[in-house]
């Protein structure tokens, strides 16, 4: 599925918090750009920072949803921190731990870990935090409409509320 | 027992520091949010949820320090045509403007009612009176 970050969701606490994990494969053809081999270099693929933040975006986007059951346009307005310590390798696993900090009408604030299974050593480490803003559009302070049918939660994201057994949620 | 005008000073400069990304040296009393300090629309919501955390501590859960939408910047007022002609704020603009924002001195700026200079209403000043008026309320 095109720009899904996210694998699967494991873990959900109603209104608190939402664990989601994503398997880094080499297949993946970013990696392959990133970076490819040159001629003084031999290639080094990397999950990109800006694609393991993307993750937690949609990890703590679907948990600032289910709070309205769906019905906001939840979109990522800021990052207010990230930082992420380590290089993400193909074969490691992310798992994506946001816990949700504030939510009103205009939008909410989530804090989140980042942190990676090393499948060697099957131990789980730290590697970064992340923490998101994000706005319900709808109720944007520039007062601009946009369309009706809710765009940001697809049909890529209800196949994964689906598998989470999370689609009840949704109206 | 009634938090200091400097510890709320302090609160909210910790708070500009973490939501905007700017040195403390930079957080004076009258460097606006937005023309000094580089804050966007979103910012105000960071702040908001930031302020929320910084003083809930300070207040009942029954008063909340809660910061509802619109209540720190005027937002969608400035898309009204009736509280904004010809680039500058109505009388009826100023009077909603002067209600809904107690925490902001409008004396200079009533004389120009400028759209574009409201955001050198928005000081880090007017963030601690606001904040001041609010724990005020919620102590109260």
């Amino acid at each position: 599925m095109r720009w899904m970050w996210i694998d699967a969701v494991t873990e959900y606490e109603p209104d608190k918090r939402l664990v989601a994990v994503k398997n880094v494969s080499l297949a993946e053809e970013h990696l392959h750009d990133h970076f490819p081999a040159t001629e003084t270099h031999a290639a080094l693929p990397l999950m990109p920072n800006s694609l393991i933040i993307e993750g937690m975006a949609q990890t703590a986007g679907i948990l600032v949803g289910s709070v309205n059951r769906f019905r906001e346009k939840v979109v990522l307005a800021k990052i207010t921190r990230a930082t992420i310590d380590a290089d993400v390798v193909p074969g490691k696993t992310i798992r994506y731990d946001a816990h949700l900090d504030r939510i009103d009408e205009a939008g909410a604030a989530t804090a989140g870990t980042v942190e990676m299974l090393d499948h060697a050593t099957g131990a789980w480490s730290r590697i970064g935090a992340v923490d998101l803003v994000f706005s319900h559009i709808d109720n944007n302070m520039a007062g601009l409409e946009f369309p009706e049918h809710n765009f940001v939660f697809s049909d890529n994201f209800r196949t994964i509320l689906r598998s989470a057994g999370m689609d009840s949620l949704c109206d | 027992m009634a938090l200091s005008r400097d510890e709320v000073s302090n609160r909210v400069s910790n708070v500009l520091e973490e939501a905007l990304g700017v040195d403390q040296d930079e957080i004076t009393p009258q460097a606006t949010l937005i023309n000094d300090l580089g804050a966007e629309s979103i910012d105000f919501l960071d702040i908001s949820f930031q302020l929320e955390k910084a003083f809930e501590a300070d207040c009942s859960p029954d008063t909340p320090f809660k910061i509802e939408q619109g209540e720190l910047f005027p937002e969608n007022l400035l898309n009204d045509a009736e509280l904004v002609e010809n680039g500058r704020i109505t009388d009826e603009g100023m009077a909603l403007l002067k209600e809904k924002m107690p925490h902001v001195d409008f004396s200079e700026f009533e004389s120009d009612r400028s759209v574009g200079k409201i955001p050198e209403l928005f000081t880090v000043k007017t963030l601690v009176d606001f904040c001041e008026r609010k724990l005020a309320v919620c102590a109260a």
